[in-house]
């Protein structure tokens, strides 16, 4: 249960990521913002509150490890790992740009802070199966924290991974599925229906819990209780809002993967509340 | 030592070595550890062994994620499977990030015989061939695919490790030191240069015999290195032999037909043919009927040669 500063604070980093968000893929022309803000709170959650790890080492052995599945969605994690310190923010404007270390999808020998490289779909669950696999193998207790989005899971990959980390056991393995319903055509249900989900993920013998995927102490209770398991992996279920915190993003599909113009940034910005006008 | 060994066995006896003296090694089948002969490795060290099923693209990805933990993964599946059927992940999830991970395909090249067009990899080499940071190994027989498997293991970053199903030939000549990126000169001469890899290399040196009774002396320089191409062997050649022919059990579109004639053209242009499958899908039968069926014998290199050098580009 968080307390009242623990529940601000991580309101509070949650706005600034959304901003950085915004600002983000607005300078690069090109990005994927409605499923940035739709997964905010879990990363921040996991950066912020969740995860063991340190910026100031990288590669700490016995680190929490983070897998982005849903890659396109790089904007949220590398201005959580800026807003930790791994990297000065004002890299964050080069998102996207020829020499930056900030690719359009995570690259892991580039960034520092990332676990893993994503970008086509379907392939960071399985390789989050492979990381803890590894973390068992060598005694290690840590934690692999993928996050996958729910259009994600029209890859048949997913399910493979489903099974994997089934077999064996891997309950070291929580994984949260960002569930806005929308992806780049649509509603998830029209383009290629996906519920019931939880049943879908119980049925592969995953421990599941559903949850409001913008509520932290609900995120803070869901990961307490994956961490308790002891042979099955978890699949947090997250109901979301795609484009959440900018009021005329919210739950339009077309938010997906087209950057704002600047009268639109300017209204985002404001919603956001401004901390400074970008370069 | 017998007459004739598979390449898989050779991979399969080095693997167990390997495992008993580097801990970090895993092996990873897909529901063909029998066939790819890793259930050897899973009976020494079954904790080191994970069966994915018929997962090659989890396969792949699992890999991934153990390389990045410091383990040394072979993920070992049929050649098909392995490339055209995990292309993605091969590409996404191994070579873009650089990682460590040991892809290995077995049954490669059309004398895998009786399953048929769906299953012969002929295209497996070019695949990952076209992929930056990927080193691509196709060792000749038992013994060098048993040395192809300790170079992998010794190598920092990705391998494609191209084996076969059948038992072939045991090569004498093949047997000498085995680094990454240099040919084997398998045999002096200096009118033709004939360059193998894989299971041609048996088939080229029978050729050179042939050739020799012909009046000519073909040098064979055998490639069990793909990429990266010992371009400094065959610059080498190309100053001192007035032609090439190229020999793979692979499709002559991509593979080190492609790769020879490449660099040759940029660098030393010489007049050169291809030994390979031409461009088509192939078919079931035995093994050794299709490698006649399809033109790789060493007759067929014959033939090519004695065309090329009795051509006016050459003379």
């Amino acid at each position: 249960m968080l307390d009242a500063s623990q529940r601000r604070f991580l309101q509070e980093r949650a706005r600034h990521v959304r901003r950085e968000i915004v600002t983000m893929v607005y300078q690069a022309r090109s990005g994927h913002i409605g499923g940035s803000l739709s997964s905010t709170e879990m990363v921040v959650a996991l950066y912020h509150h969740l995860m063991r790890h340190d910026p100031g080492n990288p590669r700490m052995p016995d680190r929490d490890r983070f897998v982005l599945s849903k890659g396109h969605c790089s904007p949220v994690l590398y201005a959580t790992l800026a807003d930790c310190g791994y990297f000065p923010s004002s890299d964050l404007k080069t998102f996207r740009r020829p020499g930056s270390h900030l690719q359009g999808h995570p690259f892991q020998p580039k960034t520092p802070g990332l676990d893993a490289s994503t970008g086509t779909l379907g392939l960071g669950l399985s390789t989050a199966c492979g990381l803890a696999l590894a973390g068992m193998l060598q005694n290690s207790s840590h934690n692999v924290f993928a996050l996958c989005g729910d259009g994600e899971q029209q890859e048949g990959q997913i399910w493979e991974a489903a099974l994997f980390a089934h077999k064996y056991h891997l309950s070291r393995l929580i994984a949260f599925t960002d569930r806005n319903r929308l992806q780049t055509d649509g509603s998830t249900e029209s383009v290629m229906p996906l519920d019931p989900l939880p049943d879908k993920w119980r049925a592969f013998g995953w421990n599941v819990s559903v949850i409001d995927g913008h509520d932290f102490d609900q995120i803070d209770k869901a990961v307490a209780q994956a961490r308790a398991q002891l042979n099955r992996p978890t699949m947090i279920i997250a109901n979301t809002i795609k484009g959440r915190g900018v009021s005329f993003m919210e739950n339009v599909a077309d938010w997906h993967g087209n950057p704002p113009n600047a009268e639109q940034f300017s209204r985002a910005s404001a919603e956001l509340g401004r901390e400074e006008s970008p370069a | 030592m017998p007459s004739r060994q598979q390449t898989r066995q050779g991979y399969a006896d080095a693997l167990i070595e390997l495992g008993t003296t580097r801990p970090e090694i895993v092996v990873l089948d897909a529901d063909v550890a029998k066939a790819t002969k890793t259930c050897d490795f899973e009976r020494r060290h079954p904790g080191r062994f994970f069966n994915c099923g018929t997962q090659e693209q989890n396969l792949l990805c699992v890999a991934a994620g153990l390389a990045l933990e410091g383990l040394i993964p072979f993920a070992t599946t049929f050649a098909i499977f392995a490339t055209t059927r995990a292309a993605d992940q091969l590409r996404n999830a191994i070579a873009y990030p650089n990682l460590n991970v040991k892809v290995v395909g077995t049954h490669g090249g059309i004398s895998t015989g009786g399953d048929g067009a769906s299953h012969q990899a002929c295209e497996d080499i070019a695949m990952a061939r076209a992929l930056p940071n990927m080193t691509v190994l196709v060792p000749g027989d038992y013994e060098e695919a048993h040395q192809a498997t300790f170079a992998a293991a010794r190598h920092s970053g990705p391998v494609y490790l191209r084996l076969g199903r059948d038992s072939y030939p045991i090569v004498p000549e093949l047997h000498g030191e085995f680094a990454i990126g240099r040919a084997k000169c398998l045999r002096g001469g200096n009118d033709l240069t004939i360059c193998t890899t894989g299971i041609m290399a048996h088939e080229g040196l029978v050729a050179a015999r042939e050739l020799e009774s012909h009046g000519y002396q073909a040098r064979v320089l055998h490639f069990p290195t793909i990429k990266p191409l010992d371009t400094d062997a065959l610059l080498l050649a190309a100053r001192e032999t007035r032609a090439f022919v190229t020999a793979e059990e692979h499709s002559i579109v991509g593979g080190l037909g492609e790769a020879v004639a490449g660099f040759l053209a940029e660098n030393h242009p010489a007049p050169l043919r291809r030994v390979g499958v031409r461009d088509v899908f192939g078919q079931s039968g035995h093994g050794n009927e299709l490698l006649d069926l399809y033109g790789l014998r060493a007759r067929d290199i014959v033939a090519q040669s004695l065309a090329l050098l009795q051509s006016r580009a050459v003379a």
